[in-house]
């Protein structure tokens, strides 16, 4: 053989050694499921949509974002982001903003007038939608993405069911809200408002529609009976909420007294502020730890001058004063009553106990109703063949993103249902457990803060409290992903592989496993920063 | 001089890569373009800290010389892993002579080089440990008192690994190998002798004296690059696990040598002309313990009732390490 003066050997002749029969043990690249993917109610690929938030490329995040979700400028205000409290981060310092990230995305896609994409080729079937909350509207979307075409009915004069005429303005802007529902309609939608349906067979008749989606929400505010004189002014929050979303708010007094301890009482007695009580007040029954409401809003609530008698219940309600009972909690921790009582000033009374359904269109159908609301299957059909239901209609958690995954849910199933086919779920990968990453790796970086609008402004008006990150902040939250489970191109495995059995394929396309050469060591395992890389037994 | 991380883009300079980054900020182990100067197909064993320690540093060096470069070894696993006749596993010039005598013959091709008028060629010598603080002690302190133009890299596994896991004067006390076995009132490699060729090293006044280790990549070439831009003598200490000889599992190499770093007990640092320069903080400080147990050379330690007086005194090491560089983990 030629060789050049005074080489001996070949160069790198070794490579005729295929070390890769040591092998007892492989490994292989996997994705698995992130844990913010996984809590999402709407289905979101949160890691994937950050991964080129990451890069800077907002609009790649955002189409990824909208394949599940055609909401993102909304879930990013309102979101109870069940997303960040699974997030492996909080195990490192704090969860990645998620909720900030989303909101950004959502923003900038309005501002740079980003389009949603196209609808899917005719399928010649038409579905009715009954109701255009954020499950309605949601199943709309995705139906319009199969090509079928959608009625959507709502009783009320403009769409968006409780993010309208619910959540306030102070915390979701009604041009945001405009903005969105707006580009889910140009995809092509027949839309009738003001159109109450009073009976479900018949409206599936008059509309010549193939399928049904149920979406009528829970409009009923609870009411519980309180002895009360003839002056005693009482109001139920949706009520409340709903007239003064419609720009038509009750006249309730300088002492407003809000009764319950969900989101809604919070938004009632914030709203009463805005209004002009110079004093809010929620009772409610039990202690703070055990308030269904979520941490944040309480803490924007008592920082808006809202107050709270904790272990409280209402007695009696006459004229200008409200007599309350205190309780206190038993040794089970459940609150009893102490017969102590208190008194508070109060003109007006707001309950807010809770939604009931208001379910009079199913009367004479054959859908089934348990408990109140309507039970479905995985597809989100009820026990008539072609009917569907999701949202607050159906069991839930009762929050606008349950009711934007059941939306997307019910789509597919009646997808599935006009196509003759069975309802599959896609299958889900296993878990990226916290314990599957290694965080050496990653840079220590604590969360941004949202900024929130002063104190001062947020008594008088309707402004949005919560502000939005700036551009530098998105992208330093979106780059505290720890990417779990699923490879983002560290290169650590090319690196640390002492065989050099890694080939580094580049521009996204990940890496593979040169089993020629690979001797089965499980480093690039062990120091793969997000678990995307396991061993499994070799079959000898 | 200690090297600033960069902060924020998601791993930041930890990992080898990182897309968020500029190509000159990511390692030349990133690059497709990289050398390989130690190719696949070499008989190293399963996880060998040392083949790719070696690669880390020549590849690193090979760029940095763009690729006017001759490496020369000393007889060790390094060089029988690579090379059994007819095959090899370099893709670099390379030249094998003895055990004992890699610091001479690296400075005989510096000498053939400099007569050749060709000073853009740099050499580098390398060894083992064994081949490094004991049998090539000698020639390498010559080469060091002499300034001639090489660049020494020692990858201490801490044992003579290629004859069989023999003790050095690298290997820690208390370790057993096949020469200190971990019987009797002191198992295990005796306390108080050894010796740090790193300081002694730097008791030579060469220009540049640099430890670094297989789990901070970015460190390490960066020190390989440092070291090419001086002339004369220049060591470099890297410290690479040994699965075999230290009686650990092959995937947790890279993991060791990190431990070994955060835990102190073995100090990275640089230095010029004799006075430190830099230090590599430790970032999540950790015990000796967690160091050693996962080490079947030093399962004697904690077996039974364990001994934890001995566990002790490496603590006290690692202790000293982290007080004489100043190792302390920046104040949050
Ligand atoms: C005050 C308040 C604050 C909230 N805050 C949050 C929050 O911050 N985050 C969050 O995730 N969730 C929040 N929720 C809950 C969330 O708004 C609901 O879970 C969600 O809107 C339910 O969606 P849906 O589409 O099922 O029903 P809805 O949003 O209630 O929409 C149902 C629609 O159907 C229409 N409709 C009803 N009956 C008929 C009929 N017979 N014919 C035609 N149309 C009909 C209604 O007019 C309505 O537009 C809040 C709820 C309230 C009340
Ligand atoms: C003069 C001489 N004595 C002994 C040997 C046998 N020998 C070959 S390699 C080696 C040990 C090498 O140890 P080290 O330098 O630490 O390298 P490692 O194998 O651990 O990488 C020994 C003793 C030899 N080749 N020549
Ligand atoms: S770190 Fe990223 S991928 Fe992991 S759970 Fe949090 S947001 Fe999801
Ligand atoms: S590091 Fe290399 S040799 Fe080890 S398991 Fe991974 S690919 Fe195989
Ligand atoms: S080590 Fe890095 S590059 Fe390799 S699979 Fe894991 S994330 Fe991807
Ligand atoms: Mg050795």
């Amino acid at each position: 053989m030629d060789r050049p003066f005074a080489i001996t050997l070949p160069v790198g002749s070794s490579r005729a050694n295929h070390t890769g029969s040591w092998r007892v043990e492989r490994p292989v690249y996997v994705d698995h499921l992130p844990p913010c993917n996984d809590a999402c109610p709407a289905g979101e690929n949160i890691q994937r949509w950050l991964y080129h938030a990451e890069s800077g490329d907002y609009e790649a995040a955002w189409r990824i974002l909208v394949e599940e979700n055609p909401l993102p400028a909304i879930m990013g205000r309102v979101c109870f982001h069940p997303c960040e409290s699974a997030c492996n981060r909080v195990r490192v310092d704090e969860a990645v903003g998620i909720n900030a990230v989303e909101r950004f995305l959502g923003d900038t896609a309005l501002a740079r007038g980003w389009r949603l994409p196209d609808p899917g080729p005719d399928s010649g079937r038409r579905v009715l939608v009954v109701g255009a909350g954020p499950a309605g509207l949601s199943a709309t979307y995705h139906l319009r993405r199969a090509g079928h075409a959608v009625t959507l009915v709502e009783g009320a004069a403009r769409l968006g069911g409780m993010m309208r005429y619910g959540i306030p303005a102070y915390r979701l802007p009604r041009a945001v809200l405009d903005a969105e529902v707006e580009r889910i309609l140009e995809m092509g939608v027949e839309v009738v408002l003001g159109r109450s349906v009073k009976d479900i067979a018949a409206a599936r008749d008059e509309f010549r529609a193939d399928a049904v989606f149920l979406a009528v929400g829970a409009q009923l505010g609870r009411r519980v009976s309180i002895p009360a004189g003839d002056s005693a002014k009482m109001i139920d929050a949706v009520t409340f909420l709903h007239q003064v979303a419609e720009d038509d708010p009750p006249l309730l007094g300088r002492h407003v007294v809000v009764y319950g301890g969900g989101d809604t009482a919070l938004d009632a007695a914030r709203t009463a502020r805005r209004l002009g009580a110079t004093d809010a007040t929620i009772v409610y029954r039990r202690n703070r730890a055990k308030m269904p409401a979520h941490a944040e809003e309480v803490e924007q609530a008592l920082g808006e001058g809202v107050t709270v008698r904790w272990l409280s219940t209402i007695e009696r309600f006459e004229g200008e004063r409200l007599l309350i009972e205190k309780m206190a909690l038993n040794a089970e921790g459940f609150p009893e009553p102490t017969g102590e009582l208190e008194e508070l000033d109060a003109d007006a009374l707001v309950l807010a106990l809770g939604q009931d359904t208001d379910l009079s269109l199913l009367e004479g159908s054959e859908v089934h109703v348990a408990d109140g609301v309507v039970p479905v299957a995985e597809s989100m059909m009820t026990d008539v063949p072609g009917v569907f239901a999701g949202g607050d209609v159906a069991p839930s958690d009762r929050t606008a993103t349950v009711a934007v995954g059941h939306g997307k849910r019910a789509a597919k199933g009646i997808d599935a249902f006009l196509g003759d086919r069975s309802f599959e779920r896609p299958e889900r990968h296993p878990l990226a457990a916290f314990e599957r990453l290694n965080t050496w790796y990653y840079a220590d970086a604590p969360r941004t803060q949202r900024p929130e609008l002063e104190r001062i402004r947020r008594q008088t008006n309707f402004e949005e409290v919560v502000g939005g990150l700036t551009e530098d902040n998105a992208l330093f939250e979106a780059r505290r992903c720890l990417s779990c489970g699923n490879c983002f191109e560290c290169d650590n495995c090319f690196g640390v592989c002492p065989d050099n059995a890694v080939i580094k394929l580049g521009g996204g396309d990940r890496y593979e496993i040169d089993y020629d050469y690979c001797k089965g060591c499980g480093i690039c395992v062990a120091e793969c920063p997000c678990g995307a890389i396991e061993m499994v037994p070799e079959r000898i | 001089m200690t090297e600033t991380r960069v902060h924020f883009y998601q791993v930041g300079s930890f990992a080898v890569g990182n897309r968020l980054l500029s190509d000159a900020d990511r390692t030349v182990q990133a690059s497709r373009e990289r050398t390989n100067s130690l190719d696949a197909g070499h008989r190293a064993c399963q996880g060998c800290g040392e083949a790719l320690g070696a690669r880390y540093a020549l590849d690193a060096a090979m760029r940095a010389t763009g690729g006017r470069l001759v490496a020369v070894n000393a007889t060790g696993c390094l060089e029988v892993f690579s090379t059994p006749f007819p095959e090899t596993s370099w893709r670099i010039a390379w030249l094998h002579s003895l055990f004992g005598n890699a610091p001479a013959v690296a400075t005989g091709v510096a000498a053939a080089m400099r007569a050749k008028g060709r000073d853009d060629v740099r050499v580098v010598g390398q060894a083992g440990d064994g081949g490094t603080v004991d049998i090539g002690f000698g020639a390498l302190s010559g080469m060091f008192e002499r300034h001639d133009d090489v660049l020494f890299i020692c990858y201490d596994n801490e044992g003579y690994m290629n004859t069989g896991v023999q003790r050095s004067a690298a290997t820690p006390p208390t370790a057993r190998t096949a020469t200190s076995e971990a019987v009797g009132a002191d198992p295990g490699n005796v306390f108080g002798q050894g010796k740090d060729l790193p300081r002694i090293a730097m008791a030579h006044d060469i220009p540049y004296v640099a430890t670094a280790t297989v789990a901070d990549l970015h460190d390490l070439e960066r020190k390989v690059e440092r070291a090419m831009t001086f002339r004369g003598a220049r060591y470099l200490h890297v410290l690479v696990p040994c699965p075999l000889g230290w009686g650990a599992a092959s995937a947790d190499t890279v993991r060791l040598a990190r431990l070994a770093a955060e835990s102190g007990f073995f100090p990275v640092f640089e230095a010029e002309h004799g006075v430190v320069t830099g230090v590599r903080r430790i970032r999540r400080r950790v015990g000796v313990e967690e160091y050693l147990r996962p080490q079947r050379r030093f399962a004697h330690l904690f077996a039974g009732e364990g001994r934890p007086d001995l566990v002790a005194r490496l603590q006290l090491i690692a202790d000293a390490n982290v007080e004489r560089y100043g190792l302390a983990p920046e104040e949050e």
